[in-house]
């Protein structure tokens, strides 16, 4: 059964032309999160890497925790994703030999205009302090999908002493849905939502929502780049993986990224030492 | 209502600016589903056939996982042939998870199970009007029911077109096993919830209309087939 | 229990089916209980009875085309005999006169280079060579009958097996088709028909079974068998059954 089975797999490969694309080796599969994709940074910056170096980068973007998985399985050579600890983890478990860093942006608390809950200000816990204590009325839109937005809300409501295992408070609603879904419903029920800032200049249904808390030293959202170690998964294009790695922390790539500009505002920050 | 006519136009003036990508998109979309149907309907219409005929003890048990296989949904059957297909599953030496191939191999599962129930069924109708005069000439059980599908082939035609339409229509499986990677695996469907996602609503619609407006197409030149003898005039001689 | 029996009077008494005792099950239900008859060649053999009395049922045993048990096919020179049956509504494929009669020959295995031929002598025979190309299911009632016989005739059978063949016809078609049945007769296939209409039975048989609730009750040369004496079930059946035609 397996074999007649690879044979049809097979034939739906050359009926598709994909062993035609995969004769042009020189490609690599990046695992990378919605909110990087969306924010549009990578039609900027892959066409300039390929310009570069004639590889294609094929981007997988679906949430960090999904993205360091299939790296984890071997389904993708490199990985840039924006949850320091995760990547911290993915290192020690021995998927890769190390992390890069690569650029930051920032969070910011995005609310309707009128923000009844008064959270207008620099500080993002004292925020979500409010939010807490506001009861049903004021509604905040959790991604709850392990992302590195997640994973960093979770750190400010720790920050503001809320203890959502103990408790929820009366306005959370989790999605388990990306940055742009998560959006959407926020404008839709005008609630609050964590969100990073490159996903919401390029956001389009804003409604009545605007940046309410910006500018706080723990909304720093940075970003790593990992290659897939070869060692844990032999078949991975490492020497290419490594060729956009390298790019990326090098002048051109850092540049690059700063030049990335919507409505003349940058949205990411070179970090690469 | 707004967001509704500012789609609407927005899907005109897609198709009349003929969009390189999107058509890229179009003809990616048209090309996975239309072979996972192909794919679907030699696996499915055999399935079908056989299980409206044959006789072995097992047989309700398979009738019954068949039909309970149309609920599958899209996003479970993308997950299972992910992990089939990923580098760390059992048929990760192919290579093929992210791109096309896959595709056409996850959708190919969603429609079997439909495809065969319709089939059987279809079948079934079939051979209690015409059943015993088959026989009587002389057809096995396996003859009959490869007779009825000429027969009915207007009705197979309609359960292709059904499966075509669920295959064409889900974004679950394609999603998870293409990666809706830009240029490679993004079909109309990923293109749609990417732009949802990204908020830009009338731009979504305006693809879904389009996405309607091509199987619309589609179903027209498949009515202008030549209609009832047409099709199958002459039987092997 | 087999039954009123007598001698059939023809003089082939080749036999080419026989019954012992046959039972025919469905599930729970038995449909015939204890059948036993003999075929011979070129006997005309009409079945009577109620409905639900298990003429159809008999009728496929014969053909083989239900279980049941005690049937057995008589080989003559080494060949077994070649049947053939109609059924009350014609079954046509959708598609066109002539592939539906190269259809049959094509499941019998009839070499290629004959087919055509047999086919076309076959719809000749029956008087629908002109609608050779039209669409099987656009003909009426009796053309599709007569159709139906085309595609029995061209595998030039031993046995027709009919099942009240004239029963959903009018008047004018039932006609068409009593006079082909007859016609076809004429070359010596043996025939078993079952029907409502005692007429059509004192015309075109050589002999009558009477069966009820599953059994046979009565199994006579045509003659005798609408002389009488009958069973009384079998004579009220008959005098249910008048008007003749």
């Amino acid at each position: 059964m397996t074999s007649r089975l690879r044979c049809g797999l097979l034939a739906a490969s050359l009926l598709l032309g994909a062993a035609a694309a995969q004769a042009q080796d020189r490609f690599i599969v990046m695992a990378s999160t919605t909110s990087t994709e969306q924010s549009g940074l990578f039609g900027h910056l892959l066409p300039i890497f390929k310009q570069a170096t004639g590889i294609d980068v094929r981007v997988v973007a679906v949430g960090t925790g999904q993205a360091l998985d299939s790296a984890r399985r071997g389904d993708a050579d490199v990985v840039l994703v924006h949850d320091t600890a995760a990547e911290e983890k993915f290192v020690h478990e021995g998927f890769a030999k190390r992390r890069l860093p690569v650029m930051y942006n920032g969070f910011v608390l995005i609310g309707p205009a009128a923000d009844p809950m008064q959270t207008r200000g620099n500080n993002v816990s004292a925020a979500l302090g409010k939010l807490a204590k506001s009861g049903p009325g004021g509604i905040f839109i959790s991604r709850g999908d392990k992302s590195g937005t997640h994973a960093a809300e979770l750190r400010f409501w720790k920050a503001a002493g809320v203890d959502l295992a103990a408790g929820k408070p009366a306005g959370y609603r989790e999605c388990g849905c990306g940055m742009g879904p998560a959006l959407n419903m926020a404008s839709s029920l005008n609630a609050y939502v964590l969100a990073d800032r490159g996903t919401w200049l390029s956001f389009k249904n804003r409604g009545e929502l605007r940046v309410l808390v910006e500018g706080d030293r723990s909304l720093f959202n940075p970003y790593g780049v990992m290659v897939v170690d070869a060692a844990r998964h032999p078949h991975v294009k490492q020497a290419l993986a490594q060729q956009f790695a390298d790019w990326i922390t090098s002048g051109a790539g850092q540049s690059a990224i700063a030049s990335y500009k919507i409505g003349g505002e940058q949205l990411f920050f070179p970090s690469a030492n | 209502m707004n967001t509704v006519t500012e789609s609407l136009w927005l899907a005109l003036r897609l198709i009349v600016e003929a969009d390189a990508r999107l058509m890229g998109v179009v003809w990616l979309s048209l090309r996975v589903s239309l072979t996972a149907c192909a794919f679907g309907a030699l696996l499915g219409l055999a399935l079908g056939a056989w299980l409206a005929v044959a006789r072995f003890p097992g047989h309700r048990a398979l009738v019954w996982a068949v039909n309970t296989l149309l609920a599958l949904p899209s996003v479970v059957v993308g997950l299972v042939v992910y992990l089939m297909l990923s580098r760390s599953g059992p048929l990760g030496s192919l290579g093929i998870l992210f791109t096309p191939a896959a595709m056409v191999v996850a959708q190919s599962i969603l429609v079997v199970p439909l495809i065969a129930a319709l089939t059987r069924r279809l079948v079934l109708d079939g051979l209690a009007e015409g059943g015993d005069q088959l026989r009587s000439l002389g057809a096995g059980p396996l003859m009959t029911a490869g007779l009825m599908l000429v027969h009915l082939r207007l009705g197979v035609v309609t359960v292709l077109l059904t499966a075509f339409g669920r295959a064409v229509a889900e974004v679950g499986a394609v999603m998870v096993v293409g990666g809706n990677i830009d240029g490679i695996t993004r079909v109309m469907t990923t293109a749609i919830a990417l732009e949802t996602s990204k908020g830009d609503l009338p731009l979504a619609l305006a693809l879904g209309v389009v996405l309607l407006m091509v199987v619309g197409v589609i179903n027209l030149a498949v009515g202008a087939l030549p209609g009832r003898g047409g099709v199958l005039r002459e039987l092997p001689t | 229990m087999s039954g009123i029996s007598g001698i059939s009077g023809m003089n082939d008494r080749t036999p080419l089916i026989t019954l012992q005792q046959s039972a025919v099950h469905f599930g729970a239900v038995q449909a015939l209980h204890g059948v036993s008859l003999t075929l011979h060649r070129g006997e005309r053999l009409a079945l009577v009875g109620a409905n639900g009395s298990g003429k159809t049922t008999l009728l496929r045993l014969l053909h083989g085309l239900v279980e049941g048990s005690g049937r057995q096919e008589h080989a003559a020179e080494g060949k077994k005999p070649v049947l053939a049956m109609l059924f009350q509504r014609p079954f046509m494929l959708d598609l066109s006169v002539r592939p539906n009669v190269l259809l049959s020959l094509w499941l019998r295995k009839v070499p290629r280079a004959e087919r055509a031929q047999r086919c076309a002598s076959a719809l000749a025979r029956v008087g629908l060579q002109p609608l050779a190309e039209r669409a099987a299911r656009t003909l009426s009632g009796g053309q599709q009958q007569r159709l139906a016989l085309a595609r029995a005739w061209a595998l030039q059978p031993d046995v027709l097996l009919l099942d009240e063949p004239t029963a959903s016809l009018d008047p004018g078609a039932k006609r068409e088709v009593e006079t082909l049945i007859e016609d076809l007769v004429q070359e010596g296939v043996t025939l078993v028909f079952s029907t409502h209409n005692l007429g059509q039975a004192k015309r075109l048989a050589t002999r009558v079974i009477y069966l009820e609730a599953g059994r046979l009750v009565v199994d006579l040369p045509v003659l005798p068998f609408f002389n009488g004496p009958l069973p009384t079930e079998a004579a009220l059946f008959l005098k249910g059954e008048l008007p003749w035609a």
